[in-house]
């Protein structure tokens, strides 16, 4: 019994994982059609961030929830008004250009922090759970995903910047055409996808370490994870995430860590064949 | 690392280059002859694996400078050539290709994963260079050109299993290896030296190194309850199992003990509270307490600063690797290959700040002291010392006095 509950709470933080690393990309491409390939390096930048705060004494969880989002949403938006300002409906050219940028920042954080493994302790220690002991940080993990997914929805649903930022997305040019600057609501959007990846990087840095190259791990887990939920920004990330970290996680418990990555990659590709346009493409068509 | 490109080696260029077109080419291979002896080193000091080869970086550096300060060999100058590969198996490769062809070097110092060495080992045997591999490994290399002065299982693991089960007083184990032939061949043995002490293997996970996310496998853990958890994991990804087993509060329930902690400097990059009690056995520890490794440290720590690396079994290796080399060159009075292969193999040895290295002719292994230590507050408190273990498990498949053209890695079959 024990047993079960651990498992399902390990499901559901591999699920709350996985939505965290993909929310950000998520963000810049169903909002913008851009695929930002140096989406593993903001989160790396987030780590980064954590990193050198809590050195100078900041306090982690200030340093997770407050400068690193800050610092990877000012960097996203120089980013944007650099370079991806210029591409905006030319996909493979977005897709090159991050890429090369990713390869910039990777070299360039190599250079500056060395190109080795940093990383803070994992605060709160263990909690109990019958006979079994887990991880209280990835509890609050949980729920810290499931307030930002949450903020999310409410800011896009509830509010008029959430408004203008669907109608931009919905129709640009008629947007445009009523006074909407979209070029700004593509520049804050940017902003916000970078600054979501900041944060999953700072969240996930006291788990696995941070180290320069750490994005490429990610970044193909996020693009499967956004490419198979669809372009709903919030509905995609969940239910691409449910499905494959859950899947990736009981083929982990029942055989080994590389099984659940085969696992993973696999659902991916059925699922793809199956509905090329992702989970929102067939189902959830009007979710957000 | 160094720059190969100097003021100093151009104007030497220049001059032999002149010299050759004055004189005939005749002349450049008495230049070449009279010059310094070149060494080279192929350690990883960028990429996931830059923990493990900077500090063999600084090591190797140090003892060349300290041997030509001393008036070199044969009176003739060392000189080093420090690659980076890079982590990159294929630059190991291009490198040691590199060393033995257009630098002709007369010995190479190299890798660190089992899958480097057997890339350039070939390269190396081929190219009649001699290699030096110093890192603690699985065992089971047989060839006449190639020396392995690091620990393997039969000198450590056998000590460190009945250790860890006494110590812990269990006898049921998990273990987690990394996923490539040094964890697959290192979990064998941690099985086979468990079921000799009456003990038994509750399950064998493996990794691929750039695996972090250890959370299912924690899980996995609790549910076998295993009396102590062996850790075969390798690199910097597999650091964050130590740390999110002691976020779980695992640390507290389930003692450790591991083949591979703090040879990557783990214990330096993670928190006491995440590693103290872990055990460990090397061949060497910076903490072992003996007038000639404080000597060492002085000078290292002189050398490189305060906050240089700390000193590791790979790195500490690489320095008795390099000694035994100079040891059988002095010997020899000659740097030709199989003159100091030779003079290697009357059983040299040499006593260093990690203790008596001996070679043994038959598997060029070395016979070494082995330290069982716990790690205590970013250091280790050396435990106990057992003194000249023999490479064993090469030993019962190898034997270069009978078949000296023997060129193989045997995976040793062990019985389980």
């Amino acid at each position: 019994m024990d047993l079960v509950a651990i498992i399902i709470l390990q499901v559901i933080a591999a699920v709350a994982s996985l939505a965290l690393i993909s929310v950000g990309l998520a963000v810049i491409f169903g909002m913008m059609r851009v695929i930002n390939l140096a989406h593993g390096e903001f989160i790396m930048l987030g780590g980064y961030a954590v990193i050198y705060a809590t050195r100078w004494g900041v306090n982690l969880w200030v340093a997770m929830l407050v400068i690193a989002p800050l610092f990877v949403g000012v960097v996203g938006v120089v980013v944007e008004r650099t370079v991806i300002r210029f591409l905006y409906g030319r996909m493979i050219d977005t897709m090159l250009a991050t890429w090369g940028l990713s390869l910039l920042i990777i070299g360039a954080a190599t250079m500056i922090f060395g190109n080795t493994t940093t990383g803070v302790s994992a605060p709160l220690g263990g909690v109990t759970i019958g006979q079994y002991q887990t991880s209280l940080y990835e509890l609050v993990l949980v729920l810290i995903v499931a307030a930002v997914l949450g903020g999310l929805m409410a800011l896009l649903k509830l509010t008029k910047v959430g408004l203008i930022a669907r109608a931009t997305m919905q129709n640009p040019a008629m947007a445009a055409s009523l006074g909407i600057s979209t070029n700004t609501v593509y520049m804050v959007t940017f902003g916000a996808g970078a600054a979501l990846s900041g944060l999953a990087g700072a969240l996930i840095s006291p788990l696995s370490g941070v180290l320069p190259t750490m994005g490429v791990a990610y970044v193909a887990k996020a693009f499967i994870t956004v490419i198979s939920g669809g372009s709903a920004i919030i509905a995609g990330t969940l239910s691409a995430s449910t499905l494959l970290g859950s899947l990736n996680t009981l083929a982990t418990f029942v055989a080994t860590p590389v099984v659940g990555e085969i696992t993973l990659l696999f659902a991916a590709i059925v699922l793809l064949r199956i509905l090329p346009q992702g989970i929102t493409g067939r189902f959830f068509r009007r979710a957000l | 690392m160094d720059t190969k490109l100097d003021r100093r080696s151009i104007l030497k260029a220049a001059v032999a280059g002149t010299a050759a077109a004055a004189v005939g080419p005749w002349f450049i291979r008495d230049l070449h002859a009279a010059d310094d002896i070149k060494i080279a080193g192929i350690h990883d000091a960028s990429g996931g694996l830059d923990i493990y080869g900077r500090p063999m970086i600084d090591v190797l550096t140090l003892a060349v400078e300290e041997a030509n300060a001393a008036g070199g060999l044969l009176g003739r100058q060392l000189k080093l050539i420090n690659y980076d590969p890079q982590s990159n198996i294929q630059y190991y490769t291009q490198y040691a290709t590199e060393a033995a062809t257009k630098e002709k070097v007369a010995v190479v110092h190299a890798g660190i994963t089992s899958a480097s060495r057997e890339a350039i080992r070939p390269v190396l045997k081929r190219f009649n260079t001699l290699y030096f591999y110093n890192t603690q490994y699985e065992g089971g290399v047989c060839d006449r050109n190639c020396f392995c002065t690091g620990s393997t299982p039969a000198q450590t693991v056998q000590k460190l299993v009945p250790f860890a089960m006494k110590k812990f007083n269990g006898k049921k184990i998990y273990v987690l290896a990394a996923d490539y032939n040094y964890g697959q061949i290192t979990s064998k043995w941690v099985k086979k030296f468990t079921q000799d002490n009456g003990g038994s293997i509750v399950q064998t996970d493996f990794f691929p190194l750039d695996v972090t996310d250890f959370g299912p496998t924690i899980k996995k853990i609790q549910a076998a309850k295993p009396d102590i958890v062996m850790s075969v994991l390798v690199g910097g990804a597999h650091i964050s199992f130590y740390r999110q087993w002691a976020a779980a509060g695992m640390k507290k329930q389930i003692p450790m003990a591991s083949t591979t902690f703090g040879v990557g400097n783990e214990h330096v990059v993670t928190n006491p509270e995440e590693h103290d009690g872990i055990v460990a056995a090397y061949a060497y520890f910076q903490e072992v307490k003996s007038p000639a490794n404080a000597d060492y440290i002085k000078r290292y720590q002189q050398r490189f600063g305060e906050k240089a690396a700390p000193l590791t079994e790979l790195a500490m290796m690489t320095n008795h690797g390099f000694n035994l080399w100079a040891a059988a060159v002095k010997k020899a009075g000659s740097v030709d290959r199989m003159k100091v292969i030779e003079a290697l193999e009357t059983n040299l040895s040499y006593t260093g700040p990690g203790g008596k290295s001996t070679i043994d002719s038959a598997t060029h292994h070395t016979i070494l002291d082995v330290y069982i230590a716990e790690a205590q507050n970013k250091q280790f408190k050396v435990l106990e010392r057992f003194s000249q273990q023999k490479p064993a498990d090469t030993a019962a498949v190898c034997d270069l006095k009978k078949n000296p053209n023997e060129n193989q890695q045997y995976v040793i079959d062990v019985k389980v």
